[in-house]
């Protein structure tokens, strides 16, 4: 259980983040919603120790991940995938796959690479591939697999949707809703398109302003009309 | 007939030195986009530290080696106490820092070992070799130099493609950001990365000084062939410096030869012209750019 409790950031004079707390659940899908500007990349990268807290904890089921440098997240169980997917492009598939792993032991399981590959199997078929040559979603997938080489048991994902068409929006929401289900991985799921958020998630924290203006379940939010209006856009 | 074959095999050599110095160059550059132009120094430094090994009646390969690992440290300390501190700055700082370096470095040389010309051995002859009856222009020691270039080689791209470490340290110089959040302490591959040049540096002293003179301003010329055999193969590109390296020396081992001595410097400074007009990402630039 990620717990954050009255985070506070800021970049400069500028406050992104103010007084934020909320709870993401074990084996849950909670997704921070908002509009452009509300804080919710700022969150994630204060969590997973990119930009560093003016005030505020973040306990990740029971240890302090605040002043924690993002180096040793992926060895305490937290996987941060950036906004704008974040493959190395320089690097094949299997080299960012194996970046991955090192980040949790300094070494390699082969067990890991085997269980992504048969999750993502077109990831296997282009193993050897540079990962400049990945489409869009293929990309999505790379750096979800690349992640979960790590065994987390909290995954950030910043825009997962980004750029890509629906339909592999939906195959890898569906994805994701099978690895929450079947490894009890617990995902903080950050996203501007608020529809599709909300159809996997069981939880969801809108953010406006770096303000937590609303946190209940998913399908509460879904169907508040004056929240949808002002904050969630459809 | 025999002239062509000399003057290729002299450029082949001088291009194998070229080509270690300006692999140096890449590896900071892609890590760091920094132009190291303390290159040179560093590595006259480390070849002073062997020319006090022998001194001390050592022989040449104890001193060999002291000049590979103080090149080694002397690449680390630079990166934890030069430039590491104006790091996430303008990328300008750190390069004009290295200049900075470059007249240091200078200067301590001149006062420590003096400011006047040394001889320094060579571990073997520096006479052509006989081939069928005739001298031709490779010497032993040039035979050492390309191989000692080319195993150096074969070992860093070993070390990049085949290990952990090697993994770390190309992520960092990719993606810094990406890298930390898996986990890379990108700090250390970066004092790595400097070591690792400095290094290579070091090894293009070595090699330029064996059978020769060294003076405090013995690099300094190499740096400016080095820099351009870099640009020629694509800064980002190893492979690009190497290739760069032994085209630059062969082709004005050429000049040298068949034109005037005076002009290689000319040569060189043509060959950068028409490399950034005609193909200004260098010979092996990657198809996308990099930083977006």
């Amino acid at each position: 259980m990620l717990t954050v409790t009255d985070l506070s950031a800021g970049y400069g004079p500028v406050r992104a983040l103010d007084g934020v707390s909320f709870t993401a659940d074990r084996g849950r899908v909670t997704a921070v919603l908002g509009a452009n500007g509300a804080g919710k990349t700022t969150l994630l990268r204060t969590i997973s120790g990119l930009h560093r807290a003016d005030r505020g904890s973040v306990e990740l089921d029971g240890s302090r991940l605040d002043r924690v440098a993002a180096e040793r997240m992926p060895a305490l169980g937290l996987a941060h995938v950036p906004e704008g997917r974040g493959v190395i492009t320089e690097l094949t598939v299997e080299e960012n796959l194996r970046l991955g792993g090192l980040g949790r032991a300094g070494r390699v399981d082969p067990a890991d690479l085997e269980r992504v590959y048969t999750l993502f199997p077109v990831l296997a078929d282009r193993r050897a591939a540079l990962a400049h040559v990945l489409s869009g979603g293929e990309r999505q997938m790379l750096v979800i697999a690349r992640a979960l080489m790590a065994r987390p048991t909290m995954l950030l994902l910043d825009e997962p949707s980004l750029g890509l068409a629906p339909r592999i929006v939906a195959q890898i929401f569906e994805l994701l809703r099978g690895l929450v289900e079947s490894e009890s991985l617990s995902v903080l799921l950050v996203e501007q398109n608020a529809r599709s958020a909300l159809s996997i998630a069981h939880r969801g924290v809108v953010l406006n302003l770096g303000r937590v203006v609303a946190d209940d379940d998913a399908d509460v939010l879904a169907a508040d009309d004056q929240l949808r209006h002002a904050y969630l856009g459809f | 007939m025999q002239q062509l074959l000399n003057t290729a095999l002299g450029g082949l050599t001088l291009g194998m030195v070229y080509a270690a110095f300006a692999l140096a160059l890449v590896l900071i550059w892609r890590s760091t986009r920094i132009v190291n132009f303390a290159q040179a120094p560093m590595a006259m430094v480390t070849t002073f530290v062997a020319l006090v090994v022998v001194d001390a009646g050592h022989s040449y390969w104890l001193a060999f080696a002291a000049a590979l690992v103080s090149g080694l440290l002397l690449g680390a300390v630079v990166e934890r106490l030069v430039v590491r501190p104006v790091e996430g700055g303008p990328e300008i700082n750190a390069v004009i820092l290295t200049l900075g370096l470059f007249i240091v470095l200078h200067a301590l040389a001149a006062v420590v070992f003096g400011n006047r010309y040394r001889s320094f051995p060579a571990p073997f002859g520096v006479r052509g070799l006989e081939v069928g009856g005739t001298t031709i222009a490779l010497t032993g020691f040039g035979v050492f130099t390309v191989l000692a270039v080319l195993v150096t080689m074969g070992l860093l791209l070993a070390l990049f493609r085949y290990t952990d470490v090697g993994l770390r340290m190309r992520a960092s110089a990719f993606n810094p950001e990406v890298a930390r959040l898996l986990g890379v302490r990108v700090g250390r591959m970066l004092t790595l990365g400097w070591a690792l040049a400095s290094l290579v540096g070091s090894l293009a002293g070595l090699l330029i000084a064996g059978g020769s003179l060294v003076h405090p301003a013995y690099m300094d010329s190499v740096v400016v062939y080095g820099f351009v055999a870099a640009v020629l193969g694509g800064l980002d590109s190893p492979i690009g410096a190497v290739v760069g390296g032994l085209l630059l020396g062969v082709a004005l081992s050429f000049v040298s030869g068949y034109v005037g001595s005076q002009l290689v410097a000319l040569a060189a400074l043509v060959i950068l012209m028409l490399v950034l007009t005609l193909r200004p990402g260098g010979l092996f630039a990657q198809a996308a750019a990099r930083r977006v």
